[in-house]
């Protein structure tokens, strides 16, 4: 009965292959078998390269073990792995993530010259002076004037967003996008928000109502738990 | 044991010596003993806003590297015998000032004075790390433009890292007609960023650089209203709630102001 089950199955899907691989057979029984089930197949050239996404049910890959796959994969430039879906996560990496979408309630004023920056999102309830800067890797939520500066996402995630009571920064940055106040003399706005506009490229100033719709994960680590 | 309040403002030429001479002046009328510490070595002034500036023997450089006792380099003022200056050193390298050398003498002046009112340098260096190393409390003196109401900001935020209580607040040189316009920050907005309590607020007056001028203090000047606005801070110094007078009343613009007094009993 052992013998015959399939540690490996194919699926050709609309985007390319799927590849199963069954998580309960050691990681060099797959290897053998992959190899192969890929040798069989080898042969036809001049054909466009297939994506093929690899799916490990409740295995867990070593960096180490990823670049096999991939090597293996990749061989003769017929196949090339687009992703590996697992559903497990080491636990360090947990409560990396845990860290990171964590919200830090912080009750002071970031006045002129001060930096106040936190690992995960930012809960400041005080105003942010001119001349004041936050920092965060998450979103930054502020109960009060944001008059300074506001870095979300600072590690590069382009979903972060900045929300505050009354908003009338000197410059809103999020990940390696920057905006900056108009020259001249404006009004700030209240209960609103910063976010990233993909269609337009930038960083655009919407009211906080909008972000129900066009941030549906707000949790860094929800949007994490779903895209990995 | 006496209370001593620092003076100060991160940027230059707000009114800091004029707040010191004055609130010194406003505090000693009211038979407080008064000493005033200039902090500002190299480029002394007070003495001279005070009209003390040729009764100068030794200063405080001379005190802290020992070559006079501290009483010795007090200079009585001539007009009440309630106030005294310590002179800083107009020549002498800033280095001999330093945060135990304040400190010590702020400590023993306590012991004889009520009020120890120390006029800060400019800036956020070891000038003004000296200056403060030694005070219970703050003043920070603002004007009502953007760029001296950053620097007051930045000063707050750096006394938070002391010691001492939240510092309180004077927005000094108010000019009635161009707030009015629009054309200054108002009070409110100033008041709303800085986020700490006012104490004050002084109009500017050409009457101000006259007095000091003259070396006699405005507030020795009975009747004008800066001279007002800064017996109502010394008033405010010791504790009163001074309710508006006149005038702080009679325009429009004050009262506004009216929430941001009368709160502390
Ligand atoms: N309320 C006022 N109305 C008119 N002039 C004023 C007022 N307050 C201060 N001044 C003037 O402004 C100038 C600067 O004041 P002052 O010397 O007190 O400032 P400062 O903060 O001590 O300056 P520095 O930083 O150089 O020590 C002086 O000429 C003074 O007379
Ligand atoms: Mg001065």
């Amino acid at each position: 009965m052992q013998e015959n089950k399939q540690m490996i199955t194919i699926k050709g899907t609309r985007d390319g292959l799927t590849l199963f691989i069954d998580d309960s057979c050691s990681f060099e029984e797959a290897f053998i078998e992959l190899n192969e089930k890929l040798t069989e197949n080898l042969s036809k050239k001049d054909e466009p390269t297939v994506y093929v996404t690899v799916k490990l049910g409740n295995r867990y890959l070593t960096t180490d073990q990823a670049e096999k796959l991939r090597g293996l994969i990749g061989r003769g430039n017929r196949f090339s792995v687009q992703s590996f879906e697992s559903n497990v996560i080491p636990k360090d990496k947990a409560l990396s993530w845990m860290e990171d979408s964590e919200v830090k309630p912080i009750n002071r004023i970031i006045r002129s010259g001060q930096v106040l920056e936190v690992t995960g999102d930012l809960l400041l309830i005080g105003d942010v002076n001119p001349g004041g800067k936050v920092v965060s890797t998450g979103n930054i939520y502020i109960m009060g004037s944001m008059r300074g500066i506001a870095h979300a996402g600072v590690n590069g995630d382009r979903n972060a967003v900045i929300a505050a009571s009354y908003m009338k920064p000197s410059q809103l940055r999020i990940a390696d996008y920057i905006s900056r106040a108009p020259d001249y003399e404006s009004d700030g706005v209240y209960m609103e928000c910063g976010l990233i506009d993909e269609e337009q490229d930038k960083i655009i100033i919407d009211r906080l109502q909008v972000l129900s719709h066009k941030r549906k994960d707000l949790n860094g680590f929800e949007r994490r738990m779903n895209n990995g | 044991m006496g209370e001593a309040i620092v003076i100060t403002s991160g940027k230059g030429g707000v009114g800091k010596t004029t707040t010191t001479a004055n609130i010194g002046t406003a505090l000693a009328l009211m038979e407080k003993k008064v000493c005033l510490i200039d902090t500002d070595i190299g480029l002394r002034n007070l003495d001279v806003v005070m009209g003390l500036e040729n009764r100068i023997i030794y200063d405080i450089v001379d005190v802290i590297e020992g070559r006079c006792k501290l009483k010795q380099a007090l200079i009585k003022d001539k007009r009440f015998e309630y106030l005294s200056l310590l002179p800083a050193a107009q020549t002498s390298d800033k280095a001999a000032s330093t945060v135990d050398s304040m400190k010590k003498i702020i400590t023993e002046l306590k012991q004889e004075f009520d009020y120890i009112i120390i006029d800060c340098p400019a800036g956020i260096e070891q000038g003004f790390q000296n200056a403060v190393a030694g005070a219970d409390k703050a003043i920070v003196v603002t004007t009502p433009e953007k760029s001296s109401v950053r620097d007051a900001d930045r000063i707050i935020g750096l006394l938070e890292n002391k010691e001492m209580e939240p510092p309180r607040l004077i927005i000094n040189r108010i000019r009635n007609h161009m707030m009015k316009n629009g054309d200054m920050l108002d009070i409110d907005e100033i008041v709303h960023i800085l986020s700490i309590d006012l104490i004050g607020i002084v109009l500017d007056d050409d009457e101000v650089i006259k007095a000091s001028n003259n070396g006699e203090p405005i507030a020795l000047h009975p009747n004008t209203k800066v001279s007002i606005a800064y017996r109502n801070i010394a008033r405010r110094i010791l504790g009163e709630t001074v309710p508006l007078q006149s005038l702080e009343d009679e325009k429009g613009m004050f009262q506004k102001v009216k929430k941001f007094f009368g709160i502390r009993s």
